[in-house]
């Protein structure tokens, strides 16, 4: 679980597509006791380079610090911060929850109110997808919790600036 | 245009003579025959020495880079012979020495399948080393040459590995020797902001005790002639850093020597009653800020350092730089007024006369005096290089430096074992010069089968055994904080240093008597017929003063030896 007493950072990544990449800025955040709370890694326009969203939890001066070591690989071209914008936030979830006939419709109920798709349907099991900012799907975990939970799946968030502001 | 194919190994010859190298350090094994291979067939004029450890390979690479700013190579196998070089990769990392490490490695297909010496040296590695490659085509052996010794030697500087398969280093390669690098990400730093040196200079003018920390940064961009210039045209004091000796005179009026931990006292009062530190390519290391937050705590801090990154790491300073060294003070140069700072100098200069550096010529032999008369006798020219402990701090005190490239020492790491090594490395660089290698009996014994290497090809250096029978730093920690309970320190069993280098076919000398220090370093200094060791059988128990315990704020700096029990340490080392 997130420790809410620290502040959750949001950071973009820009790399070279190459081996070793990850372990060299893995080891940034292990090395200065932050913990990455998720991690997407896609490739780029450019299939050169990849794109990283790293949400970690730490102190702000540490976080400091760790943009500045991660601009300095060498594999690194661009490192930004994106905790205190308006950036475009997204995360996808896949919940599948214990249900038969009975609480089917009070599931789909809550299901729709937060936009999810019915991707996988059974008589003992439902697995919602679910599109939003975290917050969104945290709210929709809780709620949908009265049902057994068997296993959540999550991508972890990745983020775009809005306009013409670059990621 | 492509070439004719030739062997990975030879491609990899022919692209380090393109670099301008001149020595590769190194050790042989299986995984890198071909590479050893091509040494022969491509009949390069590049010298391969070759060493009696990978470790001591490293360090003599590292010695030869601190003592002619040019990178060496480091040549070893895979497994074991990759891992003995780490703590050298390490020691050069922290002190930003560029170096070149080509590891061998086993073939392609047995990588990650625990084959007969295998490590995965580019993972090993990766905390402590500037960047590093996993070579997977030999036609990629140019471009990642090229970018390595780029890498190595810009901006910051610091090693870089090549792991290099068997199979590539024997299978063919045709690439243009002459390839293109490949780096979007790495844009060292090569202008600065007008903008900020105004500031810097305004700053300036409005202090009337105003410092210079003159770090390694400076000496690395070779800012030694502007520092000077800045230094003398606004009259302001300099103090330097561990790394910093020699970047800025040690004798010249204005140098107050090095601060920190067991620096001068008039430096460390210098920066606890300065209203403004001028800090050119030191990172605030832990050994010079005592306290952090009480650090210069009154004064506007300013900071010039070539990596981002140290910037506000340790110290937030009011006004930050991020520039090479000499660029900044060429520019900054410009705009600086000429300040008055007569006041603070005599000020300063009353604490030089107060509180000098001493010792006592009388009584049981002191290594102070023994690395005191070299000074002399050398006439502070020599190229000298330190191990780590009580000795290398004496040494920082004691032998004072006039001119850059003469001070190697390990000291972010605080390697034992670097002093010898890197004495032999700086000899093959400046082989006409004087070499002498301040080593503790300790660190001695850790890379003392180096006299071997020193032995064969001749070396002008002069090894001096500061022979205590402890592991003095440490017991004088023990002494001081720990109720003198002597844990771990006491070094009984050193063989005699002099029959051990008789052993080598080096000249040994014995020192035993205060008395007879001038007479037996001159006889060492005229000796020269290769290497020579002096084995000085010191006072045991004799502790370095001054001294800031780790941990304490500059102001609680222990000038004397202390009188009561002093509390243990806060700071970690």
């Amino acid at each position: 679980m997130p420790n809410t007493n620290k502040i959750m950072h949001t950071l973009s990544v820009y790399v070279s597509n190459k081996p070793g990449v990850l372990a060299r800025i893995a080891q940034v955040f292990s090395r200065r006791g932050f913990n990455i709370e998720s991690l997407v890694v896609s490739p780029a326009i450019d299939g050169h380079f990849s794109r990283m969203t790293i949400s970690c939890s730490g102190d702000p001066d540490g976080l400091d610090q760790i943009i500045k070591q991660l601009s300095k690989l060498i594999d690194v071209l661009q490192c930004i911060d994106h905790t205190y914008d308006e950036s475009v936030t997204k995360e996808m979830g896949l919940i599948k929850i214990a249900v038969n006939s009975q609480g089917r419709s009070e599931a789909l109920q809550i299901a729709e109110h937060y936009g999810c798709k019915t991707v996988d349907l059974t008589p003992d099991s439902m697995i919602l997808q679910v599109v939003g900012n975290p917050d969104k799907i945290d709210a929709l975990e809780e709620m949908i919790a009265k049902f057994r939970i068997i296993e959540l799946v999550r991508t972890g968030k990745v983020v775009m600036s809005r306009g013409s502001d670059l990621t | 245009m492509a070439n004719k194919a030739m062997e990975g190994g030879q491609a990899i010859i022919r692209c380090l003579e393109n670099e301008g190298v001149e020595y590769i350090f190194g050790y042989s094994g299986g995984a890198a025959i071909p590479i050893f291979d091509a040494l022969i067939t491509t009949e390069t004029k590049i010298n391969f020495v070759l060493t009696r450890h990978e470790q001591g390979a490293a360090h003599m690479a590292d010695g030869y880079a601190r003592a002619t700013g040019k990178p060496a190579v480091v040549l070893v196998t895979s497994g074991p012979g990759a891992t003995n070089t780490l703590t050298g990769i390490m020691t050069a990392h922290m002190d930003s020495v560029p170096m070149i490490v080509l590891t061998g490695q086993s073939v392609s297909w047995m990588l990650g399948k625990d084959a007969f010496q295998e490590a995965d040296i580019f993972g090993i590695t990766m905390p402590v080393i500037k960047h590093s490659y996993l070579l997977k085509d030999a036609n990629d052996i140019p471009r990642i040459i090229r970018e390595a010794f780029h890498i190595s030697t810009t901006g910051r500087p610091g090693p870089v590995l090549i792991d290099i398969p068997k199979d590539i280093s024997a299978g063919p390669c045709t690439a243009d020797l002459h390839a293109e690098m490949d780096l979007p990400g790495y844009t060292p730093v090569t202008t600065v902001n007008k903008d900020t040196i105004l500031e810097i200079a305004e700053a300036l003018a409005k202090s009337s005790r105003p410092l210079i920390l003159a770090g390694h940064g400076a000496m690395i961009a070779g800012a030694d002639d502007a520092l000077r210039a800045l230094a003398e045209k606004s009259k302001i004091p300099v103090t330097n850093t561990l790394l910093g000796k020699g970047v800025f005179p040690e004798t010249h009026k204005l140098s107050l020597g090095m601060l920190g931990m067991h620096g001068t006292a008039y430096a460390n009062k210098a920066i606890c009653e300065c209203d403004l530190l001028l800090n050119i390519g030191s990172r605030f290391d832990d050994r010079i800020l005592g306290k952090p937050d009480q650090f210069c705590k009154n004064a506007t801090i300013i900071h010039i350092d070539i990596d981002a990154a140290e910037i506000g790491k340790m110290i937030q300073p009011q006004i930050a730089c991020v520039a090479d060294a000499r660029v900044a003070l060429e520019e900054l140069i410009k705009h600086v007024p000429i300040l008055e700072t007569r006041e603070w100098r005599k000020h300063l200069d009353g604490y030089k006369t107060r509180y000098p550096l001493k010792f006592k010529r009388q009584g049981s032999l002191k290594m102070q005096h023994i690395i005191d008369e070299f000074y002399k006798l050398s006439d502070g020219k020599a190229c000298v290089a330190t191990d780590v402990g009580q000795h290398q701090m004496w040494a920082a005190q004691f032998y004072k430096n006039d001119s850059r490239y003469n001070w190697l020492s390990s000291g972010g790491a605080g390697t034992m074992g670097f002093g010898l090594p890197a004495c032999i490395g700086a000899a093959f660089g400046r082989p006409n010069d004087i070499h002498i290698c301040f080593v503790g009996d300790g660190g001695f014994q850790m890379t003392f089968f180096e006299l071997a290497t020193a032995a064969l090809y001749k070396l002008p250096i002069k090894i001096v055994v500061l022979n205590n029978h402890y592991l003095g730093m440490v017991r004088q920690w023990q002494e001081l904080f720990y109720d003198d309970r002597k844990s771990g320190v006491d070094l009984e069993g050193n063989p005699d240093f002099v029959k051990l280098a008789e052993s080598f076919g080096i000249k040994g000398f014995n020192l035993r008597r205060p008395g007879d220090v001038k007479r037996v370093l001159q006889n060492a200094l005229s000796y020269n017929d290769g290497p020579c060791l002096i084995n000085c059988e010191v006072e045991k128990t004799d502790n370095v003063f001054p001294m800031i315990p780790a941990g304490a704020a500059i102001e609680d700096m222990l000038i004397e030896p202390p009188t009561s029990k002093l509390e243990k340490p806060t700071g970690s080392t």
